[in-house]
């Protein structure tokens, strides 16, 4: 099939962007999406023009770096999954397909479709882990977890980090990120030692840096691959009233 | 008091700030619905209910000044919540798909807010202010029905109209958004949270409309 692509181009993060279009002939419906920037990035090459720089890593749906807008989606039009698990069997011949990147004033862009996601680093530091001492290897049951608190950890832990819920939110609140990693660990015995200081500390973390506020939109919890639930943000808010109040 | 100001000031707080003076605000609509249908009985009973209040003054009065403050802390904070997330959002995207994953009513809370607010000015400075300076002479249903600042006059009869319907836009959005803002979201109640939501973006609001609608569009005013 035959598309086009009109793809953001900026040199880096001072320089004024704009959109370079390119016309691709032969496309399988069975590359993938990032297959078929390959094939545009070595056309580009052979011509001696700059490649498209994007993020990837994995390409199976599990690091969390990928991630574009696409025709006005975060990660495409398909739910629960990434931009590196898309396949241009969800395009059509003669689509026009706009690529864009993460836009948030607290992801800064590094070069066209690359963008700084380092604010997401300085909320973990601020508490997204468990640092008490938990000795060797224990049996594993030693440690009943109710199976509805694990699995709800679970859920919560297949957050990958990639930014999706802060490009897709219309004030790019952090909140669904956020609220994965508290409810994750706060869910669990190992965490819940800690649970007060970390919902405190990572949500002072999240309002240094320029991220906005929520106010309950859910178009991250629509936009995010791994299909976490607004249910985790209502626990952070318990997580924050209990930490301040109680 | 330091770890107060520090609770309602963090960006989780500012949504515990909106949300409860949001459902204080939708508390008093309630009260204020049951007063306003008074109307339909006609003229004697309306002056007669709003001379009773009239009486109680001081009481009305300290409502009234809680409500304002209320109020000013409702839109104070929506201003601050707004032009932060304006910062955030500087750079823009040239296709945003935001119709496809989140509704209009959630979207658009400050233009909502922003002419209802419009229609609070207006409605106080004229309905209000004159019930304050004629609050012995007793002619309260005239003045709802006058031709100039009532339902005679077809252009505030119309700001009303659109004022309850995004009133109810408002609150399609708002009500549920304050139960997830405190952190109460669970199987077992969000039935129940819609149908209560629905009394105050649905029922509400039709009852504030069917004032205008009747007195002013009906039955053309005074
Ligand atoms: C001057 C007029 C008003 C303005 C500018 C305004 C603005 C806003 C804004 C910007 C929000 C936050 C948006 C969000 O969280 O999604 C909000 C939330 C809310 N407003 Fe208003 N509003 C106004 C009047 C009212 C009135 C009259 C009521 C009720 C009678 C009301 C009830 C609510 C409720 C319940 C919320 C939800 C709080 C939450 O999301 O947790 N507002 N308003
Ligand atoms: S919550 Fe979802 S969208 Fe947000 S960073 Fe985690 S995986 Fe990505
Ligand atoms: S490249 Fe690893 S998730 Fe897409």
């Amino acid at each position: 099939m035959k598309v086009t692509l009109k793809i953001w181009r900026q040199k880096d993060g001072n320089a004024q962007g704009s959109f370079g279009t390119y016309q691709m002939d032969d496309v399988s419906g069975d590359m993938s999406f990032f297959e078929m920037l390959d094939l545009l990035n070595e056309s580009l090459v052979m011509k001696n023009e700059e490649p498209v720089a994007f993020d990837h890593d994995c390409r199976e749906g599990i690091c969390g770096t990928c991630g574009v807008v696409i025709n006005g989606r975060a990660h495409g039009p398909l739910r629960g999954v990434t931009t590196c698990q898309l396949h241009m069997r969800s395009y059509k011949d003669g689509d026009t397909i706009v690529i864009e990147p993460w836009r948030a004033t607290a992801f800064p862009l590094i070069k066209d479709l690359i963008v700084d996601r380092r604010a997401f680093d300085n909320i973990m530091s601020a508490g997204g882990y468990v640092s008490i001492n938990a000795g060797g290897a224990q049996d594993a049951n030693a440690t009943p977890i109710p199976k509805a608190n694990a699995d709800e950890a679970m859920d919560a832990a297949s957050c990958i980090g990639c930014g999706a819920c802060v490009a897709s939110c219309k004030n790019s609140s952090a909140m669904l990120f956020l609220s994965a990693k508290v409810s994750q660990l706060a869910l669990l015995p190992q965490g819940k030692v800690e649970r007060k200081e970390r919902a405190l500390n990572m949500i002072a973390a999240m309002d240094e840096e320029n991220f906005g506020g929520c106010t309950n939109t859910g178009a991250c919890e629509v936009e995010c691959p791994k299909e976490i639930s607004l249910v985790h943000i209502a626990r952070l808010n318990r997580e924050y009233l209990r930490a301040s109040l109680a | 008091m330091n770890w107060f100001f520090n609770f309602f000031d963090s960006s989780i707080g500012k949504k515990i700030q909106m949300a409860l003076t949001g459902l204080m605000l939708c508390a008093f609509l309630i009260i204020h619905l049951i007063g306003n249908l008074v109307l339909f009985a006609g003229s004697e009973a309306f002056n007669g209910y709003v001379g009773a209040l009239s009486s109680l003054k001081p009481v009305v009065r300290a409502i009234e000044v809680i409500l304002a403050l209320i109020f000013i802390g409702h839109v104070i904070n929506a201003i601050r919540l707004t032009l932060e997330n304006w910062r955030s959002t500087e750079k823009k995207y040239k296709v945003n798909g935001a119709g496809e994953t989140s509704s209009l009513p959630s979207r658009t809370m400050g233009v909502t807010g922003s002419i209802i607010f419009i229609f609070l000015v207006v409605h106080l400075s004229t309905i209000w202010w004159q019930f304050q300076v004629q609050h012995g002479g007793g002619h309260f249903y005239d003045i709802v029905m006058s031709a100039n600042i009532g339902f005679g006059n077809v252009l505030i009869t119309i700001l009303y109209i659109v004022a309850m319907f995004l009133l109810g836009f408002h609150l399609r959005h708002g009500f549920q958004s304050a139960f997830q803002t405190f952190g109460i979201r669970y199987n077992k109640y969000g039935t129940f949270i819609e149908w209560v939501s629905a009394i105050f973006w649905l029922l509400i609001p039709l009852g504030f409309v069917s004032i205008p609608i009747y007195f002013g569009l009906l039955k053309g005013g005074f």
